[in-house]
């Protein structure tokens, strides 16, 4: 087994453990390239099959290649898909900075969907290189009744063993693709031909690398308009991968407060 | 595919010890001295440290939280990644205070390697020892020993010799051979990348070449084959089992045993998707396969080949780490996770406490959070399992209790006898019923309460096969079970009766007294009669409720169309009612009266025996279970 296919294994693993573990269970699609990767996951752990609803929670102010991204491949992978509204900005904690309100919308936007379906598992397809308080995330996380997470007191995980049972009223974050780096996504994409949003790949000398709303994303100086190109251009870069998400370092802080207030 | 994808290797590498010792220093040099550092991270902590009005700390580079950095401790793990010529790493820093164990545990748990640091002022502490039983316990077998802070000693061989000899013994008493110790000053980068000029004496390795000399994880395939079933998939026409590969090989047309039923099937296939087509597979792989035929098998059971099954107990000695909040007790229970596998245990005895100071052995009654013990663990239920020495893998558990995972621990067989040829064997299993016993003390020594399962439904419709198959898949997951049928009660109790509907009628209420001091006995009792009177069945009810046992009374309705009952017709009995021979025959000749409100359907139309024994399973647990 190759280093892809230790990972692929373990996300089949743990996508599997949720699915047997966990009663009202749903997927989050943001459209971005690791989301569709799990979704691709998903597939393979079931045969095919998407036994649960993928969700995509929308701002609204998504890129509109993202959105027909959405309507084609919801359609040809089969996806039960449930797309909800955020609430607006005016309804985001107001000490906030405003690029970090502005992404509050999505962690709004997902509680009032966990409510209002009853989900008590929320498979999101977060990395630990991408930020490093996301790094120190659990593989199966709880989260509080407001949807707030305690990382000052998180369980321990070991061996495969996953805390599964949760009190009422409170779920699970599942991250199967906790271990995965940037640059194997890209290489398992490459592997597997797994569709992306035409967004990634460079065109009059920018693209982006992560993707987020049109008014708090940006893109960067690139020339990668393939996979192998993206890849290249992965193995030497020094840049963070979210540099181009301007809500995470408006202040020190700002990212871990969005995440311990529920923000994927 | 490009071969370049997969030729560069990852290694886990956890970087434990005592507190202030140097860990994050250690990764912020590290990284520095290997130019792994992501633009502007070194700016970013700079700007942390000087909004503090401190000098730079390295340890910014892994501390995330706000908190951590206010506090200047890690609280949890943190994982960051970095590169050598040879390969690529993630960097596992583990916290080092003694009340984030837990944390420590869940950062080393998938390390391939450790690195070990102590203060070469300060010496081997607490932690320092902590540390190394846990490694041993998570199996971390590849550890480098870093004696840091050299510079604070003026890198004096005769200090490092002295750690050196102290602590080889210490991981020696664990089994542990460390595989360098390496003198360091992590701030200075001293024998970090480069060999250190202030320490001329020291002729090993640096910490870089030290790492690229470890060893990738073996893979476990050349173990015999351990495959815990994970979950059965029924999305189209396959039936699949689903798990992950623990351990060894499998390919198509393999015998397989499954454990602890003893049952046994052929691999048919290995299904996959958008991959191509294949016959085998081996450890590590979450694989789908198929049968040559349907057994029962649910999650928990693990597959293997016959001739190197594991051994089957249900009760073992094992070495545990112990993290819940409350102390463990003897005597208490608790939940044991077995790979997939969950059931009760309870701690039978301890048979022996590490003292954390010292980490001797020594006696003790409970176990305190963070401590380390040897205790023995009963279950009701007869488990498969490895000892830790055979299988690493499959050799491991956890406890949880109320939902939380409290302990993690390895098993030791020694001295316990397999028990699987007793597995077919099937008792009689009646106790007699002694008065001045309650009721809930029954309960509680069975693991469950006493109750009625009273299946109706026509002849043929498939209620002795279903009861005897609940009956066996109960007896084995340790439940006081017993079927009434036509064959035990007709040939004693209701000898004098005929098939006239009173004598039917009594027959039934005969069965319904059984059936009721049965279960205040504290048995489940299975019966498994046509009963096709409401009146009848309701009797039964009543009788079971007029007695002290407390896990109820279920009517299962064992539903099949006449047509499909008629078509089975096993014993020739619907042939011979339809040309007159048999007078009164239940749906021919004489009513049946289908429940009104029954605690449960079958439907053996549609499902197969062995789905509806799970569904008849899976119901019990969730109800007798139950102890109040």
């Amino acid at each position: 087994m190759d280093h892809l296919d230790q990972l692929e294994a373990q996300s089949v693993y743990i996508l599997r453990e949720a699915f047997n573990r966990i009663e009202k269970l749903g997927m989050l699609w943001s459209l971005g390239k690791d989301s569709n990767v799990m979704v691709w996951l998903a597939r393979k752990a079931f045969f095919g099959h998407v036994p649960f609803p993928v969700m995509h929670i929308d701002t609204e102010k998504k890129f509109p290649e993202m959105y027909a991204f959405r309507e084609r491949y919801a359609r040809e992978w089969g996806l039960n898909l449930i797309v909800e509204m955020c609430p607006p900005v005016e309804a985001t904690d107001p000490t906030l900075p405003p690029n970090a309100r502005s992404a509050a919308r999505k962690t709004l936007g997902l509680r009032d969907t966990i409510a209002k379906y009853g989900f008590t598992g929320i498979i999101a397809g977060i990395r630990r290189d991408e930020e490093s308080v996301r790094a120190k995330e659990r593989v199966f996380s709880p989260r509080g009744e407001s949807g707030a997470w305690d990382f000052r007191d998180q369980p321990p995980e070991f061996w495969d063993y996953f805390n599964t049972d949760l009190p009422a009223g409170t779920h699970l974050r599942v991250h199967p693709l906790l271990s995965w780096t940037e640059l194997d996504i890209w290489k398992y994409v490459r592997r597997e031909g797994i569709p992306m949003v035409e967004l990634y790949f460079a065109k009059d000398g920018k693209r982006y690398r992560s993707l987020g709303d049109r008014d708090i994303t940006f893109p960067v100086d690139s020339h990668a308009q393939s996979i192998d190109e993206i890849i290249a251009e992965l193995e030497t870069t020094r840049a963070p991968e979210r540099a181009g998400r301007a809500m995470d370092r408006e202040t020190e802080d700002a990212f871990e407060r969005l995440r311990a207030a529920g923000y994927m | 595919m490009d071969a370049s994808v997969s030729l560069r290797e990852l290694m886990r590498i956890v970087i434990v010890g005592h507190v202030d010792h140097g860990k994050s220093t250690l990764v912020g040099r590290l990284f520095h001295e290997t130019g792994s550092l992501p633009d502007g991270k070194f700016e970013a902590i700079k700007a942390m440290c000087e909004r503090r009005g401190m000098p730079f700390e390295w340890a910014f580079l892994m501390d995330a939280f706000q908190s951590e950095r206010d506090q200047g401790i890690t609280i949890d793990t943190a994982q960051i990644w970095f590169k050598t010529e040879k390969r690529d790493y993630t960097i596992i820093d583990a916290p080092g205070h003694r009340e984030f164990i837990k944390n420590m545990i869940t950062g080393a748990s998938s390390a391939e390697a450790a690195l070990m640091l102590i203060d070469a002022g300060q010496g081997i502490q607490q932690q320092s020892r902590l540390h190394a039983f846990l490694l041993s316990l998570l199996g971390v077998k590849q550890i480098a020993v870093l004696v840091n802070k050299m510079d604070l000693v003026d890198f004096a061989e005769g200090r490092f010799r002295e750690i050196e000899r102290t602590y080889t013994d210490y991981l020696g008493s664990l089994g542990i051979v460390p595989t360098y110790i390496i003198p360091v000053a992590a701030r200075d980068g001293d024998n970090i990348v480069n060999q250190s000029a202030r320490m001329p004496w020291y002729k090993g390795p640096s910490l870089v070449a030290a790492l690229d000399s470890f060893q990738p994880a073996a893979p476990l395939s050349e173990l015999p084959l351990r495959l815990p079933i994970q979950d059965i998939y029924k999305f189209d026409e396959r039936r699949i089992l689903a798990g992950r590969v623990a351990s060894g090989r499998l390919k198509v047309g393999d015998t397989l045993v499954f454990s602890p039923s003893n049952k046994t099937a052929r691999i048919a296939t290995i299904e996959s998707w958008s991959a191509p087509a294949r016959d085998r597979a081996e450890a590590g792989e979450s694989v789908g396969i198929t049968l040559d035929e349907q057994l029962f098998i649910e999650r928990g059971d693990i597959a293997s080949h016959v001739e190197t099954a594991p051994m089957e107990t249900n009760v073992f000695a094992a070495k545990l780490f112990w993290l819940g909040k409350t102390p463990l007790h003897l005597g208490q229970t608790y939940r044991l996770r077995l790979q997939t596998r969950e059931v009760n245990v309870i701690v039978e005895s301890i048979k022996c406490l590490y003292d954390p100071e010292s980490f001797s052995a020594v006696a003790s009654e409970s176990v305190g959070r963070n401590d380390i013990a040897e205790v023995v663990l009963r279950s009701p239920a007869l488990l498969a399992l490895d000892g830790a020495a055979d299988n690493p893998r499959t050799g491991r558990f956890v406890l949880s209790d109320g939902g939380n995972i409290v302990a993690g621990g390895i098993i030791s067989l020694e001295g316990y006898p397999d028990q699987r040829p007793m597995v077919t064997v099937r008792s009689g299993n009646i106790t007699a019923v002694a008065h001045g016993i309650t009721t809930a003390q029954r309960a509680r020594r069975n693991g469950h309460a006493g109750g009625v399962l009273w299946f109706t439904g026509l002849s043929g419709a498939g209620k002795s096969t279903i009861a005897m198959a609940v009956e066996q898949e109960l007896f084995r997951r340790g439940f006081h079970v017993f079927v009434l049928d036509g064959d035990n009660v007709r040939r004693g109790l209701s000898a004098n009766l005929g098939f006239a509907p009173e004598d039917r009628a009594e027959n039934i209420r005969r069965i319904g007294e059984v059936a009721a001091l049965f279960a205040e006995s504290g048995q489940i009792v299975i019966t498994a009669f046509i009963s096709p009177y409401r009146t009848d069945r309701q009797r039964a009810r009543l009788a079971l409720e007029g007695s002290d046992a407390t896990g109820g009374f279920h009517e299962i309705f064992i539903d099949a169309d006449i047509a499909t009952c008629e078509r089975r017709d096993p014993k020739g009995l619907y042939l011979k009612a339809r040309t007159g021979e048999i007078p009164d025959f239940t749906g021919v000749s004489a009513p049946y009266e289908a429940p009104l409100a029954p605690e449960l359907v079958i439907d053996t139309d549609a499902l197969s025996v062995g789905d509806a024994v799970a569904d008849v399973v899976a119901y019990v647990e969730a109800r007798f279970r139950r102890l109040e």
